[in-house]
């Protein structure tokens, strides 16, 4: 299935990346290709086939609910960019 | 007499153990080998030689003390997927080029306990995206047996590390075929375990249905070794399997007399290099000739597992790769914009172009509108190809066959051509959708380049494959080739 450049515009900006023209013009014509490929699934008929998520045949995997201790704050901060004390720094999320 | 950088893990081992050789001695050999040869290979991305002294140094007088176990000693690489506290840990990504770990991903740490020598982090495809480590953002790894060649991938910089004698062993990763795929492209043993038979948590997630951590190394008898340290259930992976962990040294017996070996038909198409299965086809019959009873079988659905993959792991991608955001670690765009802006360009400059295909095709395939007809779809896909496994263990032990229709190509034959790449994983693919375990052997050459004989097998059977793995490598020595640099 051919995908074209806006439509590629639109994914990127569900996956929040930027794209220039030239990467735009690659990614459309690179993701047509890859997206050919998979119409071979259309002929497989798989009526009624349960789908599968996960392959470890573990279900609702519980502990107990014991209190312990996590990452201090100046660990969990370590590799942050941008931070003001103890918290992570962001750009406004509202506009002003 | 050979050198120390040229022993395996068991033989090492056994010369610690015995107090022939010392583990400073041993780490400094591996040290000059990577100063020697890693110039024309880039199979690290970083080296710790102080680090991998003074662990070495403590390791000597754990074996001193009688206080050693069979990887005591034993100098390692790591990919650079897996996390290793207070030591960098890129993913081969600009996105993560600063970023430091506080903690050891659960196979790291369990090796380290045992008191193995760190050298240093693995070059890879970045995020361990790609089949040939050319995608690291940093340089690619060069194939030791011809540095015009690709190792492999994602876990290139492992597996020529191993081959050219710069780690006695090393740790990687597959999704796809990451482990056995540039084991057999440098002509190594590589094991990918069952899903869940080792802890994921600090494997840097890139497709976490189908990730999977495990060992390259010289040969079966020393990945048996590898598992057994990093193999069990972790509180910290729920997804990590409770089933108790075998002894898997004592399961190599060499004997395969009377086992069931199946040749799955489809995985001999078209598209495979003549030297491939001329080499493949002389494995199986060695293992014939050992007493293995050899059957054709069937995996009908084998066709759709590329495009089952293509859509699954981008998809897994696409929601793991989403928290590379610029706020909590790794790189961060810091010129003008607002919030958003930032965001995009934080993940426009920090990702390469394979990552951004794969998180861009993910995000298309769990879209609005498409989401039934691709990623539904593909789930359904994904149950096909694991019953096409459970019926062949029906009737046979394990399985035979290549793994991967070529030999290592040119660098650059393949990375403007995605779907090109793809390609080289065919037969590697379906085994992380069905979550099994699967190992690559060294089975011979084709124009002089390493063949890997994939064996793959039910659900937690990894002791049998390695036995399986054992028995040929006593009867041949492909696994002793070692490539001239």
């Amino acid at each position: 299935m051919p995908i074209d450049p806006t439509q590629v515009q639109h994914i990127a900006a569900l996956a929040r990346i930027s794209l220039t023209d030239a990467e735009t013009e690659a990614f459309t014509r690179q993701l047509s290709d890859i997206l050919d490929q998979f119409e071979i699934l259309q002929s497989l008929d798989t009526t009624g086939v349960s789908p599968t998520a996960h392959v470890a045949g573990l279900d609702n995997v519980l502990r107990d609910d014991e209190p312990a201790d996590s990452l201090p704050a100046g660990d969990t901060l370590r590799n942050a960019p941008r931070r003001r004390g103890d918290f992570f720094q962001v750009r406004a999320v509202l506009d002003e | 007499m050979s050198e120390l950088w040229q022993l395996s893990v068991t033989r090492a081992s056994q010369l610690l153990a015995d107090r022939e050789i010392g583990s400073i001695e041993l780490t400094e050999s591996l040290l000059q080998r990577i100063a020697d040869v890693d110039g024309r290979l880039s199979s690290y991305i970083t080296v710790t030689g102080d680090a991998a002294r003074q662990q070495a140094e403590a390791a000597d007088r754990r074996i001193a003390a009688g206080e050693a176990g069979p990887l005591t000693g034993i100098p390692m690489q790591i990919k650079d997927l897996l996390c290793t506290g207070g030591m960098p840990t890129t993913c081969a990504s600009r996105m993560l080029a600063e970023y430091v770990p506080v903690y050891d991903a659960t196979a790291v740490g369990r090796l380290r306990e045992q008191g193995a020598v760190l050298l240093g982090k693995g070059n890879m495809d970045e995020f361990g995206m790609g089949s040939s480590t050319e995608n690291s953002a940093f340089f690619p790894t060069r194939n030791p047996w011809d540095v015009e060649k690709v190792p492999g991938g994602s876990s290139g910089g492992s597996a020529a590390a191993v081959a050219a004698g710069m780690a006695t062993f090393a740790l990687g990763t597959d999704t796809g075929g990451s482990i056995r795929q540039p084991a057999s492209f440098c002509g190594i043993t590589g094991l990918k375990p069952t899903y869940g038979r080792v802890s994921r948590y600090g494997l840097v997630a890139y497709a976490s249905s189908l990730d999977q951590v495990g060992p390259l190394a010289q040969d079966a008898a020393d990945c048996a070794l590898i598992l057994q340290a990093i193999a069990g259930h972790d509180p910290h992976d729920a997804t990590s399997l409770p089933d108790l962990v075998p002894d898997y040294a004592e399961a190599l017996n060499g004997n395969v007399t009377g086992l069931r070996l199946g040749v799955p038909r489809e995985y001999f198409g078209e598209g495979m290099d003549a030297g491939v299965r001329a080499a493949v086809t002389s494995a199986i019959d060695q293992l014939a000739a050992l007493g293995a009873e050899i059957h054709e079988v069937s995996l009908p659905t084998t066709e759709y597992a590329l495009a089952c993959y293509y859509i699954i792991a981008p998809s897994e991608c696409s929601a793991n790769l989403a928290r590379y955001d610029g706020v909590k670690y790794g790189y961060s765009h810091q010129g003008d914009g607002d919030m958003w802006e930032a965001m995009e360009r934080t993940r426009q400059q920090g990702f390469g172009p394979e990552v951004k295909r794969r998180v861009m095709l993910g995000a298309f395939a769990l879209s609005s509108g498409y989401y039934d007809a691709y990623y539904h779809k593909a789930q359904q896909v994904r149950t096909l190809i694991r019953e096409d496994f459970t019926r062949a263990f029906e009737h046979v032990d394990a399985l035979v066959a290549p793994v991967s229709p070529v030999v290592a190509f040119p660098i650059g034959e393949r990375s403007d051509d995605p779907v090109r790449m793809y390609l080289v994983d065919v037969y590697t693919l379906p085994v992380n959708i069905a979550g099994l375990p699967a190992m690559s052997v060294p089975c011979g050459f084709s124009d002089g380049l390493p063949v890997g004989l994939q064996l793959i097998g039910p659900h937690l059977a990894e002791a049998r494959l390695l036995n399986i793995a054992h028995a040929y490598q006593q009867a041949t020595d492909w696994h002793r080739q070692r490539p001239a640099l």
